[in-house]
């Protein structure tokens, strides 16, 4: 047991998670304002993404341009809940009819669709918000793994999905709400999620859910199912020959991909307030990927470190020098690409941890008898 | 939905939805053939293509200003001076990228991808910049105007018919290039296998670099006769690239042929069902039947016998 504990969590990864968790659940909260606190909660609902796709990106290889799907039906799902509590016949009295969410109203939908009626119930909506985007990488992945379909047809064709899904909400407007999304979201089973006491639970929450994804991801890239993925990345088809059935893998990971970006959504959705097909499209998908990139495709913890990184530049880019923002994106992408494949990560495997190491042991070694070698090797 | 029209009316629905579509055919097979030959052939992603074809384009409206202002006598012509000066800009741009960014990216296809996109968001910022936000046109010369009477119901536009014209003789072009020449020979022959290309005497490097050139370099004329039915912003390129990968991809990528008919099932398609539903529902279901069959059947309609 105890041997299998350590490879599962070696002692340095452990380390990573807990340097992390503190990072994030108790210097930021102690750092910053709740307005910050909360822009910080909304990259770490994107982290869950770029979680998702060093699993299936870096060690799959499986680079998916539709994350942004999965994203928004988890997303998508949390706001329905939301928005038919928010619209109780009391709150919307002053519709032609009440009860139904304002957007339907002014589509002239005189009753709930079909689909809406089981969002009344939070535990459908909790199981929903996991599985709809499931099954829907499940059909997806199946569909082509299967058929040994990979590498660059998958990424355009999970790129047609998301322009699809796009286009989909924006055109349903009666169904969907249509280019401006899910708004007015108020209340979760009576408690009101606007306060800044409810922003401070959720972004702890969130920080829990990020740290839990981060145990499932670490579990699979140690285990047996880890080592296959990596192997198959870079010899499919000596995996293969080996007797293993490679596409049920790649299907896991994907559906697995998926289920982190759902939750991430549903995280969006209750911190921010709404949600909408800004978030499901080609674009912020690309930008999904860019996060896992700049973190390093190989690293659970680069994921989470890139991504905030890249949204803390943009955000503060784009409030002072708005054009620079789009130039800086893309070079980022360039940049990455070319010369730091291994992202934040590889920087970090490269230049940091050697040193740290020598560090370590200098001060071990130099605790007993000689002091006067730490200030060489320090150096 | 066909109740409430007499025969005579749907007809005539489906003939003028028909050369709409034959109109959305030509941009497809113009984006699509220079995607074509750099995914197809040399099995690159440039999600930057759309943004050449927009170079292309704003090089046109640079031309047509030009003419307007300096040359008000030859302004009649401007256009086929634009089209030369669109194909050499960004066949120039293409060796360049190549050059500088997709020839480190050979091995690794998914890099590429993120890579161009890079390139596409680089372009638009510096379109955004140069020409401002907001969409531009130019202004066609006075032959190109107006529409010709086909029958009392069915009218054709004249710059329609003009943008299928130069999408015939490209795809013509193109055509010969590929298939009838000895540079296209030497492309098929790298494509098909590097080493021994290499072995026997072909410079790959050199072949790769005009290929990519010559696909970008053909996304620029697309856009030069873009302009002639629609105006260009900074993000019209982008509108495209799903809809013309999805074509290059249905049509079964290495196939010149496949893709031309794929880029016409598409575009009719679309067209069609765009009169009797809304456009957006229209473009969801002709993508998604596309996407299905992609499913069904990946190597697309038209393939060769290799496994890339």
């Amino acid at each position: 047991m105890s041997y299998g504990m350590r490879s599962f969590l070696p002692k340095s990864d452990a380390m990573k998670i807990l340097l992390l968790a503190v990072l994030i659940m108790v210097v930021f909260p102690l750092s910053m304002d709740i307005f910050r606190l909360n822009l910080v909660g909304k990259y770490l609902s994107y982290a869950f993404v770029a979680l998702g796709l060093v699993l299936c990106w870096g060690y799959g290889g499986i680079l998916s341009l539709g994350q942004g799907v999965f994203f928004g039906l988890g997303g998508y799902c949390m706001a329905m809940f939301l928005k038919l509590e928010a619209s109780t016949p009391e709150a919307t009295a002053i519709q032609s009819t009440p009860g139904i969410p304002d957007f339907m109203d002014w589509n002239q939908l005189t009753a709930l669709p079909w689909f809406w009626e089981p969002f009344h119930s939070l535990s459908f909506t909790v199981a929903a918000i996991i599985i709809v985007p499931v099954i829907f990488a499940f059909i997806i992945s199946v569909a082509m793994f299967k058929r040994r379909v990979g590498g660059v047809y998958f990424a355009i064709i999970t790129q047609a999905i998301a322009a699809i899904l796009t286009i989909l909400i924006i055109g349903q407007q009666g169904y969907t709400g249509g280019v401006n999304g899910i708004t007015d979201l108020r209340t979760l089973k009576g408690w009101d999620i606007r306060t800044d006491e409810a922003k401070y639970i959720l972004y702890f929450f969130c920080c829990i859910m990020l740290i839990g994804c981060l145990f499932v991801a670490q579990y699979v890239r140690k285990s047996k199912l880890g080592r296959l993925l990596v192997a198959m990345r870079d010899k499919e088809d000596r995996v293969r020959f080996s007797g293993y059935d490679v596409s049920n893998f790649k299907i896991f990971v994907f559906c697995l991909a998926a289920a982190f970006s759902a939750i991430g959504g549903a995280m969006f959705t209750l911190q921010v307030g709404f949600m909408s097909p800004t978030f499901v499209g080609i674009v912020p998908s690309i930008e999904m990927v860019i996060f896992c990139a700049v973190g390093g495709r190989l690293s659970i913890f680069g994921a989470i470190y890139g991504t905030l990184v890249v949204n803390w530049a943009k955000t503060t880019f784009s409030e002072s020098f708005p054009e620079l923002w789009l130039f800086g994106l893309g070079a980022l992408f360039i940049g990455v690409v070319l010369a730091f494949p291994q992202g934040l990560a590889g920087l970090y495997t490269t230049w940091i941890e050697p040193r740290l190491s020598q560090w370590f042991k200098s001060l071990r070694s130099a605790r007993p008898p000689m002091p006067s070698t730490t200030a060489d090797s320090r150096s | 939905m066909f109740a409430e029209y007499t025969a005579s009316e749907l007809t005539s629905i489906f003939a003028m939805q028909g050369f709409a579509g034959l109109i959305l055919f030509s941009v497809f097979v113009l984006m699509a053939l220079g995607l074509a030959i750099i995914f197809g052939q040399m099995g690159v992603i440039n999600m930057a293509h759309g943004e050449f074809m927009i170079l292309g384009a704003y090089i046109t409206y640079l031309t047509s200003n030009l003419f307007a202002e300096y040359a008000e006598s030859l302004f009649s012509g401007y256009f086929f001076i634009a089209m030369l000066l669109a194909f050499l800009t960004t066949f120039v741009l293409g060796a360049f990228v190549e050059w500088s960014m997709i020839r480190h990216l050979y091995k690794r296809p998914l890099d590429t991808l993120l890579a161009t996109w890079g390139l596409s968001l680089i372009l638009q910022q510096f379109y955004r910049t140069v020409f401002g936000a907001r969409e531009v046109g130019v202004t066609l010369p006075d032959w190109l105007m107006g529409s010709y009477p086909l029958t009392d119901l069915i009218e054709v536009p004249i710059n329609g018919i003009f943008v299928m014209v130069i999408t015939i003789c490209i795809s013509v072009g193109v055509y010969f290039w590929m298939y009838r020449s000895r540079w296209g020979g030497q492309v098929r022959a790298v494509v098909q296998n590097r080493e021994m290309a290499g072995a026997v005497g072909i410079n790959t490097e050199k072949v790769d670099r005009i290929t990519f050139a010559l696909g970008c370099g053909i996304a620029g004329v697309a856009g030069s006769a873009f302009t002639m039915i629609g105006s260009t912003g900074p993000t019209s390129g982008q509108l495209y690239i799903v809809d013309t990968f999805l074509v290059v991809v249905f049509g079964g990528a290495a196939s010149l042929l496949g893709t031309i008919a794929s880029a016409f099932t598409i575009s009719q398609a679309q067209s069609t069902m765009e009169f009797f539903l809304s456009g957006s529902m229209a473009k969801v279901l002709t993508l998604l039947v596309v996407v299905g069959i992609l499913m069904l059947r990946p190597q697309g309609l038209f393939s060769l016998k290799i496994r890339h």
